[in-house]
């Protein structure tokens, strides 16, 4: 009997010992590549980053040299056109949802809406937007592809904007509707304004999101070799080149890819660093 | 200040108390008196702004409403566009492949003789996917396990950061990352002692010398859903309340014990519900697949061979499609895709909103 | 200056739950007026049914007449256009976090769309002097926000936000719970000093506050209102046998 009983014990221990370390090993087996990829990354990155990167167009196959200027253009005007459209929709649905709709049916349908909308793949979004806006029109454009990642802004934006909002404090509301201030002046001018911080924070890791999309703009925005700043036209973006030149042949093409990527990257990690020092910090300094 | 004659909205004054005046500080001086009086006619003039108010309303349901607006836009372009798929093949295009009477064998995808069928992208997408989950589930509740329970405090805020970044790098830069890290590893060192060890089981044939295939893309794919399951699994663990733990503890558990039947057996419901979303992210995944998978619309049984998934033939033949039919093909292939991950999606989000609701997570 | 309120026949509710009780009620003009009682007894009901901040909440029902200045302020009236003339001050100070000292004073300004900045800065100045906090923040209107405050001048800062709209009518409710001693008798002071300019109701929980500041009272307990009389005859010789055990302390 005691015999079983000390037996039992120390299996008990083993069994203790044996998950910590399995979730050690976890961590570690999970971390380590992940730690590998960012510094595979930075480094092949970095070596292949000049500033010609940032001012000269592709050139043809076999010459040296070149960059992504036009590319990078490019997706400046794509996330330009998605953030009109994504931000502004997606903002007054948060509005919506935290200052309207708390506690409704419809409110509830369009939160988890949303949510499934964000789990949606980005290529659906890519051929949807292509029967659309391309088939109408008859041709690839770049106001088509800041469409689709317009729409893909919008869940995102809305739903960080929801949760933004339900942190300013109700006393804050109150006040402002005690002065006979009129609804959507107190709205706007209160309380979005009080959790402003966290919304823009949060429109930054939409834009971060997609600006690395690919899938949606093979076939909207399509890319481009040259230089084109019209909507209407076929555009370059950095994710599309960095695909097209990844499963290039060319070395050349290849370096280009790696510092194309870094720069993506180095775009996504200050918006991810950044919303998490604003959340962290508090968004509503000395709001109680 | 002459508005100050403005007539003020005055009704009846009750009238004034017959109590004994009470010392009190009179208003300072005449024209402040005055000025307020201006500013109370302003104030009074202005309007209920009713009709503001309620456009302002409106115009945020509207854009609220959007959200639905957008799923009912894509369902009804994609099934528009799928029908003449759909009109040639009916549900046979998701069980059925043409069998080439001169050969005898199965023709999945035949742009050329308009001979399509979803089997192969089915198989890839679901093959891929599981290999994903299989190899994802197990290191994520892993890491999710360290970080809530066991990280020392000073650990935890990086590691959990390190997660969070690596859930916001891009798809495409996963793909290029494995063209040119993962694929050579592959096929240089861990597929031919897969090949040595287990090519008994056909699972592992030494026939693809590529290092691309259906374990290469399972193995990118979970690199890239562990941190979503990871995070919502800790997520609903830390929704567990501490009396669990405690009471799992206070009957002298060990650290272990404690976390199997206090944390883990409470937060299951959720950490499935995470698992199907990393699941709905893998099914949909696209850039770092097409890749990777080698792109031949073939089944076949080994790991190592090549394949392809419902996003990435999308990718590869949507900009180049060669007739309508091909067109509304690839279209039939995303509305599935389309409907299967808002399933799967709704699915997650159900159970890990039973578990995470009523935290709080979202204060006012 | 003030205007006078009466109440009459007035019922509200929370759900199904009926907080306040066919209250009849006549506040004077240009006094303070206490409402005292134990908590839950709605007194905080109903100040908030006296500018419809009451129905603010989406459970909330009210019925009966609030005549403000003559004002039939359910019947006759937007939310909006009572609350301009009704100013408020809540029970933990509530300035707006991201705006400086000038803005919050001048928000009931502004945001009714008032923009002549010369008159602003006037009414600033005097709505803070009127506080009693111009001497203490004078020198960085602009550059502080109104959180960075210590809890006692966020509470003034309050008042003066309330008194920027020039109101007829100043609702406290329970402006000095949640401040320090030196604050509270700073706040009452202030209130001592308001009240030949507006129509001052005060809910409190603190009897002494009420005979310090207010010519009248009124007991409210359960949803009803059980006495109301000059302050003087509540506390030294009520008529009611309820309001005697309140205020020797006998319960609550």
């Amino acid at each position: 009997m005691r015999d079983e009983h000390q037996l039992r014990a120390k299996l008990r221990t083993l069994a203790d010992g044996a998950a910590t370390g399995l979730a050690v090993l976890a961590t570690v087996l999970v971390v380590a590549p992940l730690v590998a990829i960012f510094v595979y990354l930075v480094y092949k990155g970095s070596v292949s980053l000049n500033w010609a990167f940032f001012t000269h167009n592709p050139v043809p196959v076999g010459e040296v040299g070149g960059g992504m200027a036009n590319a990078i253009v490019g997706s400046a005007i794509l996330l330009g056109v998605g953030s009109l459209i994504g931000i502004p929709i997606g903002i007054a649905g948060g509005i919506f949802l935290a200052e309207f709709g708390r506690g409704t049916k419809l409110a509830n349908a369009i939160r988890f809406t949303a949510d499934v909308l964000n789990g949606v793949p980005s290529i659906v979004m890519g051929i949807a937007v292509y029967s659309l806006v391309v088939v109408p029109q008859g041709h690839f454009s770049a106001f088509s592809g800041g469409v689709a990642l317009g729409i893909m802004m919008i869940p995102t934006v809305c739903r960080t904007t929801e949760e933004m909002l339900l942190m300013v404090p109700h006393a804050v509301r109150e006040a402002a509707l005690a002065l006979g201030v009129p609804n959507w002046r107190s709205v706007l001018s209160i309380t979005v304004r009080t959790a402003s911080a966290g919304i823009i924070t949060g429109c930054m890791l939409a834009f971060a999101r997609v600006a690395g999309e690919t899938a949606p703009l093979i076939f909207t925005a399509f890319g481009n070799v040259g230089w084109s700043e019209k909507l209407s036209e076929p555009i370059a973006a950095l994710p599309l080149q960095i695909y097209v030149y990844a499963l290039s042949p060319y070395d050349e093409w290849h370096r280009l890819a790696w510092a194309g990527a870094l720069v993506l990257i180095v775009l996504i990690v200050l918006a991810v660093s950044l919303v998490r020092y604003v959340t962290s910090r508090g968004v509503l300094k000395g709001a109680s | 200040m002459v508005i100050a004659q403005v007539p003020e909205i005055r009704f009846n004054q009750s009238q004034l108390l017959t109590e004994p005046d009470l010392p009190g500080e009179r208003p300072s001086a005449q024209p402040a008196q005055q000025e307020a009086s201006a500013i109370r006619s302003f104030l009074l003039a202005r309007g209920n702004s009713a009709w503001a108010d309620r456009g302002f309303h409106w115009l945020m349901v509207l854009c609220a409403l959007s959200i639905f607006g957008i799923v009912v836009l894509i369902a009804t372009e994609l099934v528009a566009r799928s029908r003449i798929a759909w009109g040639a093949f009916g549900l046979d295009f998701f069980y059925k492949a043409f069998i080439d009477t001169y050969t005898g064998k199965p023709m999945y995808w035949d742009p050329v003789n308009g001979h399509f069928s979803a089997l192969p992208f089915l198989y890839g997408t679901l093959v891929s996917s599981f290999l994903a989950l299989l190899l994802a589930v197990p290191l994520a509740i892993g890491v999710a396990v360290f970080l809530t329970e066991m990280c020392p405090g000073f650990l935890r805020a990086p590691l959990a950061f390190i997660t969070e970044l690596l859930a916001a790098i891009p798809s495409v830069i996963y793909g290029l990352w494995a063209v040119f890290v993962l694929v050579p590893l592959l096929r240089e060192y861990i597929n031919p002692a897969l090949i040595k060890s287990f090519g008994w089981t056909g699972f592992f044939s030494n026939d693809n010398p590529t290092g691309l295939g259906f374990l290469t893309a399972g193995v990118i794919l979970a690199i890239m859903i562990l941190p979503i399951i990871s995070s919502l699994t800790r997520e609903v663990m830390t929704a567990v309340p501490s009396s669990q733990r405690e009471a799992v503890l206070a009957l002298g558990a060990t650290r272990w014990e404690m976390i199997r039947m206090g944390v883990l057996r409470n937060a299951r419901i959720g950490i499935v519900g995470a698992v199907i979303l990393g699941l709905g992210r893998a099914l949909g995944e696209t850039m770092a697949v097409a890749m990777v998978i080698g792109n031949s619309p073939e089944i076949q049984r080994s790991l190592l061979a090549n394949g392809s998934t419902m996003s990435a033939v999308i990718a590869n033949e949507f900009a180049e499609a060669s007739s309508d039919l091909h067109l509304s093909a690839l279209m039939e292939l995303g509305l599935a895709l389309f409907i299967v991950t808002i399933i799967v999606n709704a699915i997650a989000r159900m159970l890990v909103w039973m578990v995470t609701r009523g935290t709080p997570s979202s204060v006012h | 200056m003030g205007v006078g309120i009466e109440v009459a026949n007035l019922n509200a509710w929370y759900g199904t739950n009926h907080t306040l009780q066919d209250i009849d009620l006549n506040i004077p003009a240009n006094h303070a007026t206490a409402l005292i009682g134990p908590s839950g007894c709605g007194k905080s009901t109903f100040v908030r049914c006296l500018n419809r901040m009451h129905e603010t909440n989406p459970i909330a029902r009210v019925t009966g007449t609030v005549l403000i200045g003559g004002l039939d302020i359910y019947a006759d009236a937007k939310p909006v256009e009572i609350r301009r003339r009704v100013g408020m001050v809540f029970q933990r100070p509530n300035p707006f976090p991201t705006m400086s000292i000038y803005d919050n004073v001048a928000a009931g300004l502004k945001l009714n769309g008032y923009s002549n900045h010369h008159v602003l800065d006037e009414i600033v100045e005097k709505s803070l002097k009127n506080s009693a906090l111009w001497e203490e923040v004078k020198d960085d209107l602009k550059k502080k926000s109104g959180a960075s405050l210590s809890g006692g001048q966020q509470q003034r800062l309050c008042i003066a936000r309330a008194l920027a709209v020039d109101p007829e009518v100043l609702l406290m409710d329970e402006p000095a719970s949640a401040l320090d001693p030196v604050s509270t008798s700073k706040i009452e002071d202030l209130i001592f000093q308001l009240k030949s300019q507006y129509t001052i109701v005060i809910v409190t929980h603190n009897m002494q506050q009420a005979a310090r500041v207010a010519e009248k009272t009124g007991f409210f307990l359960n949803g009803r209102m059980v006495e109301f009389d000059s302050t003087h005859k509540i506390f030294t010789n009520p008529s009611d046998k309820r309001t005697e055990d309140y205020i020797t302390g006998r319960f609550g």
